[in-house]
């Protein structure tokens, strides 16, 4: 018997046929990128391959690299394999990875969403042998709501703050979350603020995406003029000290953990909307059906609980250890994904 | 129950004392009085008994969900709350019921006599006809204690606000035995009547633990100075020829303590005690492991009785001759009291004074607290001489000075998902301490408390990349971290592998600085026991 075409390492996927890995964590020569969170685009490979619409993120996230834009659904051989790029619906830019030798197909998900978001290009299904996914909410107490019905009581939230004469501190990461909240934020209301670090993102995606006008907060941000307006804050900005100028305000959390009523507890957050860039339960099971796959690989989530109900459902299905994070940073404050992101805004400042 | 499932959300989309206090306030005044009873009664653990095992309301869940049981077992794990893993799992409804939340209370109450069937027809039709809120609330009113950060206290201001009437009148007539289906609105917050309050305890006063240098608490000779005894808190009340007993919890006790009923031939009426139920096993204080086999009994049988009898330990008089005296300060409260125990010392009855410590310096009172392990108390309580009986918990008056607890260094062996706001994350941890070869660890306690919020995202971070393997909901982990457990007592016990049982144990701090090697024998810690 042949080696699977996709194997895990200790860096990665790894493609040994083309010696090229896909979202690997550690340094390597060939990278294939299927999004810009950091936990899947990392430092320091040698080259980068990814969508052309994530090369300005990673630029902006990573400096100066190496690095190949592609357009969706166009394939590109490597020693014989065969590499696409197709929608995964999760931020802008984010691609499924579809890797294809002899006949054999194998898709890589990085994240996805399965709702059309307005801001990503939707996900596509892609029709596979052996499908890689992540599970990152794959307990079926995740239900999302439409996104229509979020943002309204979102802009619902904000007004009634704003009447009651308080500041509204929405936490979201500050590269896809703030974005797609942005988007769907009605400037009618009031003015929108937002934390450096989504403000400098927010200016790297505009020219791909049309947003509500933002204000940075500065130094020189006056208290009297953030009362009643809304400000965009990534979610390690909670508890911190710069929080203390939007006093009197109201906290909220928007993020597909919000559906637990603990985990707003916890993390001592006034209101949770439940809004994530993530399949839920039923979106996940749709996905996989959608694939016609007959393997499920999954890396990162409640993998052990969802792999064990894929089997049940007849699925050959089994778990692989990775060091993908999903939305975890929005559960708890900092993740890398955070921490990266500060990494850059400190050089950013510095420079 | 419409209004009511809106007040739970609106009490959730909030960490504010105060928008939460206004929340209650708003149902108080616009629910139907039945409506507002019942809520009283549940935001103060009064909730009609459980009318359905859990093991069949998660039966019938997962049906509803077409899910297989294991799954939804592992999202309760997950979830952390049975009626909010129910509530997230069936599928979604946007439809509403117009039922008051006293009519679901009635048909709940009525559930517990039908038969299997009957239950399940009610519980599908009722899960699928809610919303998310609704039947979030409908479950919870049925599985369980209605825990939503709200306390008693909080509630009882909120009804003042609406009601206009004192908090501390309000706190004293919701104590003690009302059923929330037989009284009124009126009955039980409005109207005065004096035959309601035979059995009703006061609100406990309760202190702070002493904070600073007990020198800062000013001239000595404005303080009183007792043991802190380690039993059950408890009201001790004579009416009208009958006897009460009241645990802190506000739960009436008298049934568990037969011994008490001698009380009534020698206390007069209207006198109510404050003191600690002690064990006396042996005719010497025991510890608080030999009070455990009384508390847990419904009845009490003769032998127990023998083995383990109790004593009331007084030190305090909140009412004598009918006169509520609690605004008396604390030194004519004890006279009278005093008094009172030396007139009746020579009855044989489970009576004893909790004796005031002489004393003419804080040095002096230091040292005697230094005593407290042979003493087998906790340490002191310090009262000012002058200090009303207050209500709740307030600084000032009254004070814990307790000695410092016991602790050893432990390794961390397994952990659980935690519940309520620590869902999700691995805070229930058990430790183990090396055995007589320093070859294995043996479990010796559990404990949930003591690490800052950030110290428990690191642990559970650690224990989610370490798992060895897992038992149900039970991770056991790496042996690798040590932490320094405090516990208040500690007795030798056969219902623990480790032959030990410790009292109220915490972590005290996270020792990134030892190895397991260093950490304690069991030897070391059966050492500790007097």
């Amino acid at each position: 018997m042949n080696a699977p075409l996709l194997v895990f390492n200790d860096k990665g996927i790894y493609c040994e046929q083309a010696k090229v890995y896909l979202d690997p964590w550690k340094p390597v020569d060939h990278a294939i990128i299927s999004h810009g969170h950091a936990d899947h685009s990392r430092w320091g490979h040698k080259k980068y391959i990814t969508h052309h619409s994530n090369v300005p993120i990673i630029r902006h996230r990573l400096g100066e690299i190496v690095v190949t834009g592609k357009e969706w659904n166009e394939t590109f051989t490597i020693n014989g394999v065969k590499f696409s790029l197709h929608p995964a619906g999760h931020i802008i830019g984010s691609s499924q990875i579809r890797v294809e030798y002899k006949g054999e197909v194998w898709v890589f998900t990085g994240d996805y969403k399965m709702e059309d978001d307005g801001v990503a290009v939707p996900y596509e299904s892609v029709k596979c042998h052996s499908f890689i996914t992540e599970c990152t909410f794959g307990l079926p107490a995740f239900k999302w709501i439409p996104q229509d019905q979020v943002m309204t009581d979102v802009n619902n939230w904000w007004q009634q703050n704003r009447e009651d004469g308080r500041t509204s501190i929405l936490f979201g990461y500050s590269l896809g979350k703030a974005q797609r909240l942005l988007k769907y934020l009605d400037p009618s209301i009031g003015k929108i603020y937002t934390h450096g670090a989504i403000e400098n993102m927010t200016e790297v995606l505009r020219p791909q995406l049309d947003m509500p006008e933002t204000i940075r907060i500065t130094r020189d941000t006056k208290k009297e003029e953030l009362k009643g307006s809304m400000v965009l804050a990534p979610p390690s900005a909670h508890g911190t000290p710069w929080i203390r100028k939007m006093v009197p305000y109201v906290t909220a959390s928007a993020s597909g953990w919000m559906t637990f009523r603990g985990a707003r507890r916890r993390r001592a957050i006034d209101k949770g909307f439940v809004l994530s860039d993530h399949c839920d339960w039923q979106g996940l099971l749709q996905a996989i059906e959608g694939t016609g796959c007959e393997k499920v690989i999954c890396t990162h989530g409640y993998t052990d609980i969802f792999s064990r109900y894929l089997r049940e459902k007849g699925y050959d299905a089994r778990t692989e250890e990775t060091q993908y994070e999903g939305e975890l940073g929005e559960l708890e404050g900092k993740s890398e994904v955070e921490k990266d992101l500060e990494r850059t805004e400190k050089t950013a400042e510095n420079l | 129950m419409k209004l009511f499932a809106e007040l739970i959300r609106t009490l959730d989309s909030t960490n504010k004392t105060t928008l939460k206090v206004a929340a209650l306030t708003h149902y108080f005044e616009i629910a139907p009085d039945k409506d507002k009873v019942w809520a009283i009664a549940i935001l103060s653990h009064r909730r009609p008994p459980r009318p359905v095992n859990t093991t069949l309301l998660r039966e019938w869940a997962t049906e509803l969900a077409n899910i297989p049981l294991w799954l939804f077992e592992e999202s309760y794990h997950i979830v952390g709350d049975l009626a909010e893993t129910i509530a997230l799992i069936i599928p979604a409804s946007d439809s509403s019921s117009d039922k008051s939340l006293n009519k679901f209370l009635q048909e709940i109450i009525k559930l517990k006599k039908l038969t299997d069937m009957e239950k399940k027809e009610y519980l599908h039709e009722n899960w699928l006809e809610l919303n998310y809120y609704e039947r979030f609330v409908f479950s919870k009113l049925i599985t369980g204690s209605f825990r939503i950060g709200v306390s008693q206290k909080l509630m009882t201001r909120a009804l003042s606000k609406a009601t206009d009437i004192d908090e501390d009148i309000l706190a004293y007539k919701l104590m003690g035995n009302w059923e929330p289906s037989k009284i009124s609105f009126t009955q039980l917050v409005l109207e005065e009547n004096e035959e309601d309050y035979l059995s009703k305890p006061y609100p406990f006063y309760l202190a702070y633990a002493l904070e600073n240098e007990v020198m800062e608490l000013g001239d000595v000779k404005d303080w009183s100075a007792e043991h802190k005894w380690d039993g059950i808190r408890s009201q001790v009340i004579v009416r009208n020829g009958q006897l009460f007993v009241w645990s802190r919890g506000e739960e009436l006790v008298t049934d568990k303590y037969p011994e008490f009923q001698d009380f009534i031939n020698v206390v007069p009426d209207g006198t109510v005690m404050d003191g600690e139920i002690l064990p006396l096993p042996n005719g010497e204080i025991g510890t608080f492991n030999d009070l455990q086999t009384r508390i847990g009994r419904k009845t009490v049988s003769k032998a127990l009785l023998e083995k383990t009898p109790v004593i009331l330990k007084v030190y305090d008089l909140l009412e004598w001759q009918g006169e509520d005296i609690r605004t008396e300060p604390f030194k004519n409260r004890r006279k009278i009291l005093e008094e009172f125990v030396a007139d009746i010392s020579s009855e044989n009855i489970p009576l004893q004074l909790s004796k005031s410590i002489s004393f003419n310096s804080w040095e002096e009172v230091a040292a005697e607290r230094e005593r407290s392990r042979e003493e087998k108390s906790e340490g002191l309580m310090l009262k000012k001489l002058d200090s009303p009986y207050l209500v709740g918990r307030k600084k000032g008056d009254w004070w814990k000075w307790k000695v410092d607890p016991l602790t050893i260094d432990a390794v961390l062996t397994y952990a659980m998902r935690g519940h309520g706001r620590r869902s999700n994350l691995f805070t229930d941890y058990t430790f183990g301490l090396w055995d007589e070869e320093k070859q294995e660890l043996v479990t010796f306690a559990k404990a949930y408390s003591g690490l800052t919020d950030a110290e428990f995202r690191k642990v559970d971070a650690w224990i989610k990349r370490n798992t060895l393997e897992r038992f149900g909901p039970v991770r056991s982990v790496t042996p690798h971290h040590v932490f320094e457990i405090a516990f208040e007592g500690i007795a030798a016990s056969k219902r623990h592998k480790s032959g030990v049982a410790t009292r109220f144990p915490r972590i005290l701090r996270w020792r990134q600085d030892k190895k397991i090697e260093d950490a304690n024998t069991l030897e070391d810690l059966k050492a500790l026991i007097p």
